[in-house]
């Protein structure tokens, strides 16, 4: 068996996207959706080829391309993390391309739904670049891609003003910590001459460096990525923009581009640990983001923004992930949280086309559809952290680790925003088990939302009983 | 066997789910899951010190996490307790108007839970079987509870996440006590690292003050109690049978399993703490629940009063404080869980349980009130129940800790203030049966009708088993005790040759330890707890 080399990945995916984007504006008359199966088709066959890659750690006399990109165990099993997450993200799509269609009137009824297809597939490919980037030009490019095909997604169905809204925020935002991740990296290579992260490590531990000047750019940097994280005090654009885009796509924002934004944390992190103050930053940071996510979600009784608080709230337990420098931790938090976030948000496309998007729509979810009620019920208890699944291993992990560190302060929080989190998310299971509804007729569930519902839930039970598999892919 | 009683439970909780009929296979299940227990009482090998039953899978290598479950005396006596409840609970649940399916289930999964973590050997799943219960109970509360089951069902939920949470980490801070090659979740290899004296005792002091208010929320410790009565007031009546009479007893089940073996210097350190505290439950919340003019709510207080009891067992951390603790934990379940078992039963007929409104049922309830009365003298502690049993031997225990000490102990004061808690039990439960069951009977209560002949099985089965092991406690005693001796003197062979080089153990404390084990033996051969 010849084996496959890690940037291929890309390049296959890259032609795929494009063959789908010919396909779109040449056979108009075709059924759009299958442009959709292909795509997770397509993505599929890569996810199975990206377990034969032979990983090679990157080092740091690596030349030519090996010295912007590597492909080591972080970076492969990020790649199957950003390919598992646009073909889930591709089949909620489909359910949600009603809404869509509904949003481009006119005489073609197929409009728009091409392109909604295929740029996941373009954003993926961002994705699987800017986990493999050790080289700030690379991230910067490849954030880049990410963040552009984004800003379409984002405002797709641009005819409701909140969408309109929301791509709006999320333009103006995103552009605006583009500009301070430049203006970073411009003092980083200003203070050490260097674009690769190895060297500059190197060049950090020089002491004739001016580490002041770097430290600069590090936080600029922090400021950018901070934004793609939605850590606080960069975390205000989350909740209208997540309120506002198609819901799909809010799912792949809150996961794709929060993985990679982690990902790329931990690599330009590494050449600062030396520095004392960045830990103590990244506590601070990490504080002010549980308190607030957690804080601030208590209150909304819209189910997709709260979701984004939580979304919030995540982020700042894997902050404490970052504080503790613990990659395993983090990329099983990671994990958790796909399987988690995915399964909330795709019950929450097929109830949200029959009744609506507040908490008060899932009363009596139960009795309507007790399959999808179960579901969220399993999303919402592990996204809560309750043990026999995924999302209380991820904090487990998370929390062993600011332990073994000695983080008083964190996990002090940590207790309190825990308790706080079990009022939000539960208050879901309240309404859908709890309340009568309003209506009694029973909601339909297509084939391929159910399986993909049901192997989210049986994920992210087994993943809470038997967590080695993720922790052997992790395994250096 | 030990897995069939796990799951037995939460495999019909599945099928319940999916649709199987609920009360049949609910009924079905928690009758086999008692016969296998009873099997396992009778096959105890009373001769092995460690576990029986042994089965393990591994998980995680690296972590040395495996799912391993097997019983020791002191698991069984709390699998054969949570196996008679869940019964008696699954019996005593009528007709549900609304999700029957549902409720069950919900019934079945805090039992699977509650037998899983007393069945595990492996701390990651001894906490984790615990929180299973957590959402069924939110549940039950939420969807069946009467009264302010709203507030009740989110403070009972919001406060034992954070003590489970608080108590995993502990449990972590436990784990990373210990050097990394010791390092394990598996209990046994703990006791047997902590025996080498492998963790400090700096270390022992903040684990135990952590375990202590994790375990504490859970067991309704003063004063993180307020959620106890409250909840078990609103829920409906076998779900507060199952909690109050299974699932509380994992936090001290949990001292007793974590605390006593592993953090004999932290068990030291903040005993005082402790006794202040429990004394809180005993004497404070004692006269809260004189003060009660209903019914489930005066249970409630009562059952959160008696873990005060439990505690000083627990704390004063002799072989024969701690037998006696097990004891009552055992007794306490069972009594409680028939007294929330009657008035659930009296509230479907009356729909109020203030004792204003009662009195004189006596006279259309003679069997309900009959066995009413064994609850409440079992809860007050006469003599032929086994709480009695119990009592006593915490009492004689706790009173026995620091008989060297030249001045008046803690433990002494402790002992004389909770003999007082007798009698405020006294005082609260007679005045409960009183103005229940006796006096003139309201015109209103005349078409109230006795239990139903199906009921009296499980009431049966509940005073058969308060009655037996009243006149019989030594068939309890005699499966916990070993188990308890090896974890207070540490390994026995170790004991008979060289007591005072006990590793990481004090002198002081082992020295205690070693005072009251001796004591005992020679004083208290009455009671059988030396098997030798």
């Amino acid at each position: 068996m010849t084996m496959i080399t890690a940037p291929e990945l890309e390049i296959a995916v890259l032609v795929l996207g494009m063959a789908i984007l010919l396909v779109e504006a040449f056979a108009a008359n075709i059924d759009k959706r299958a442009l959709a199966f292909v795509a997770i088709a397509g993505l599929a066959s890569v996810l199975v080829a990206s377990f034969f890659v032979a990983p090679n750690p990157s080092t740091g006399q690596a030349t030519g391309f090996w010295s912007f990109y590597t492909a080591d165990r972080l970076s492969i099993f990020f790649k199957q993390f950003s390919l598992l997450t646009t073909i889930f993200v591709l089949v909620l799509m489909i359910d949600y391309a009603p809404v869509v269609r509904s949003s481009f009137p006119g005489n073609t009824p197929q409009a728009g739904l091409g392109e909604f297809f295929a740029l996941p597939i373009f954003t993926c490919v961002g994705l699987m670049y800017l986990v493999s980037a050790i080289d700030f030009v690379f991230i910067f490019v490849s954030l880049e891609l990410v963040t552009i095909s984004f800003y379409v997604l984002v405002s797709f169905t641009r005819r409701n003003p909140i969408t309109l809204e929301a791509g709006t925020k999320y333009l103006v935002l995103s552009a605006l910590s583009t500009g301070f991740l430049v203006y970073g990296i411009a003092w980083i290579f200003g203070a050490t001459g260097q674009t690769n992260l190895q060297q500059i490590a190197n060049v950090l531990a020089n002491p004739t460096t001016d580490r002041n000047a770097a430290l600069l750019g590090m936080v600029l940097v922090l400021v950018a990525l901070g934004f793609k994280i939605a850590a606080v005090p960069f975390q205000i654009w989350v909740p209208d923009v997540y309120q506002g885009a198609p819901t799909p796509v809010t799912a792949y924002l809150s996961v794709g581009s929060k993985a990679a934004g982690f990902v790329v944390l931990l690599r330009v992190l590494q050449p600062f640990l030396a520095l004392p103050q960045t830990q103590r930053l990244i506590v601070v940071i990490a504080l002010l983001t549980l308190i607030y996510g957690n804080l601030a979600a208590l209150p909304q009784t819209n189910l997709k923004r709260l979701l984004a608080y939580s979304s919030i709230a995540h982020a700042g337990y894997l902050l404490i992930g970052v504080a503790c420098f613990d990659a395993s931790a983090i990329s099983f938090y990671l994990a958790a949280y796909l399987l988690m976030t995915l399964l909330s948000f795709a019950v929450l496309i097929i109830v949200a086309q029959q009744t609506g998007e507040q908490i008060a729509d899932f009363d009596g979810l139960a009795k309507r559809s007790p399959f999808l009620a179960f579901a969220m019920l399993i999303g919402m208890v592990s996204l809560a952290g309750v043990p026999f699944t995924a999302g209380f291993f991820g904090k487990f992990f998370i929390f062993y680790a600011a332990i073994a560190q000695h983080q008083t302060a964190l996990v002090v929080v940590g207790v309190i925003t825990v308790g706080c989190g079990f009022y939000y998310y539960l208050k879901v299971v309240r309404a859908m088990y709890w309340q009568s509804a309003n209506k009694t007729d029973k909601i339909p569930v297509n084939g391929l939302s159910r399986l993909a519902i049901s192997a989210l839930i049986a994920a992210t039970i087994w993943l809470g009983v038997y967590p080695q598999p993720i922790l052997d892919a992790l395994k250096r | 066997m030990v897995l069939f009683i796990i799951f037995c439970p939460i495999v019909a909780a599945i099928l319940i789910m999916i649709g199987a009929p609920a009360r049949k296979t609910a009924l079905a299940a928690s009758v086999l899951a008692l016969a296998a227990a009873l099997f396992l009482l009778v096959s105890f090998d009373h001769g092995q010190r460690d576990f029986q039953h042994v089965t393990s899978f591994p998980i995680s290598p690296e972590w040395h996490l495996s799912f391993t479950t097997g019983i020791d005396g002191l698991s069984l006596v709390m699998i054969l307790l949570a196996t008679i409840v869940t019964l008696a609970a699954v019996w005593f649940t009528g007709t549900i108007e609304k999700y029957e399916n549902a409720f069950y289930a919900c019934l079945l999964f805090i039992s699977g839970g509650a037998i899983g973590a007393f069945a595990s050997i492996d701390l990651f799943f001894f906490y984790a079987f615990h929180e299973l219960a957590l959402i069924p109970t939110f549940l039950l509360i939420g969807i069946w509870g009467s009264g302010n089951r709203v507030a009740a069902a989110w403070k009972i939920t919001i406060y034992l996440a954070i003590g489970s949470f608080i108590l995993l980490l502990g449990l972590i801070l436990l784990y990373q006590s210990f050097p990394v090659p010791a390092r394990s979740f598996d209990i046994r290899a703990l006791k047997a690292a902590a025996g080498l004296g492998q963790i400090s005792a700096d270390a022992q002091r903040h684990v135990y003050l952590l375990l202590l208010i994790g375990f504490g929320i859970l067991v309704s410790l003063f004063p993180f109690h307020t959620w106890a009565p409250e909840a078990y007031a609103s829920a409906p009546a076998p779900a507060a049978m199952l909690h109050a009479g299974v699932l509380k007893k994992f936090g001290l089940y949990g001292l007793l399993r974590l605390a006593i073996p592993l953090l004999p210097e932290g068990t030291h350190h903040w005993a005082n703490l402790l006794v202040v505290l429990l004394l809180g439950n005993i004497i404070y919340v004692g006269l809260v629940t004189i003060a009660q003019k209903r019914l489930d709510w005066m249970l409630g207080y009562s059952s959160v009063m008696h873990m005060g009891y439990i505690f000083l067992g627990i704390a004063s951390a002799t072989i024969l404080s701690t037998t006696g603790a097990v004891v009552l934990m055992f007794a306490h379940g069972l009594s409680i869980a028939l007294l929330f078992g009657l008035a659930g039963e009296l509230r479907k007929q009356t729909n109020t349980l203030v004792f204003d409104e009662l009195g004189g049922l006596g006279k259309v309830m003679p069997f309900a009130s009959l066995a009413f009365g064994f609850g409440i003298f079992a809860a007050i502690g006469l003599p032929g129940l086994a709480n009695f049993a119990g009592e006593i031997m915490i009492f004689f225990g706790a009173f026995k800790n620091g008989w060297e000490m030249a001045h008046f102990h803690i433990f002494q004061i402790a002992t004389v203030l909770a003999l007082w808690g007798v009698v405020i039990s006294t005082v609260y439960m007679l005045r409960a049966y009183r103005k229940t069951f006796m006096g003139t009977m309201s015109e209103r209560w005349k078409a109230i009708v006795d239990l139903r002949p199906a009921l009296r099985v499980p009431v049966a089965l509940v005073v058969g088993g308060l009655l037996c092991y009243g006149f019989f406690p030594q068939s309890l005693v005699q499966k916990v005790t070993p188990v308890l001796r090896t974890y207070l003197t540490g390994d026995r062979n170790l004991t008979d040759m060289e007591f005072g080089s006990h590793g990481a153990v004090s002198p002081c404390v082992t020295k205690q330890y070693r005072s009251s084990a001796s004591t005992q033996r020679d004083g208290y051969n009455a009671w059988q707890i030396t098997r030798r």
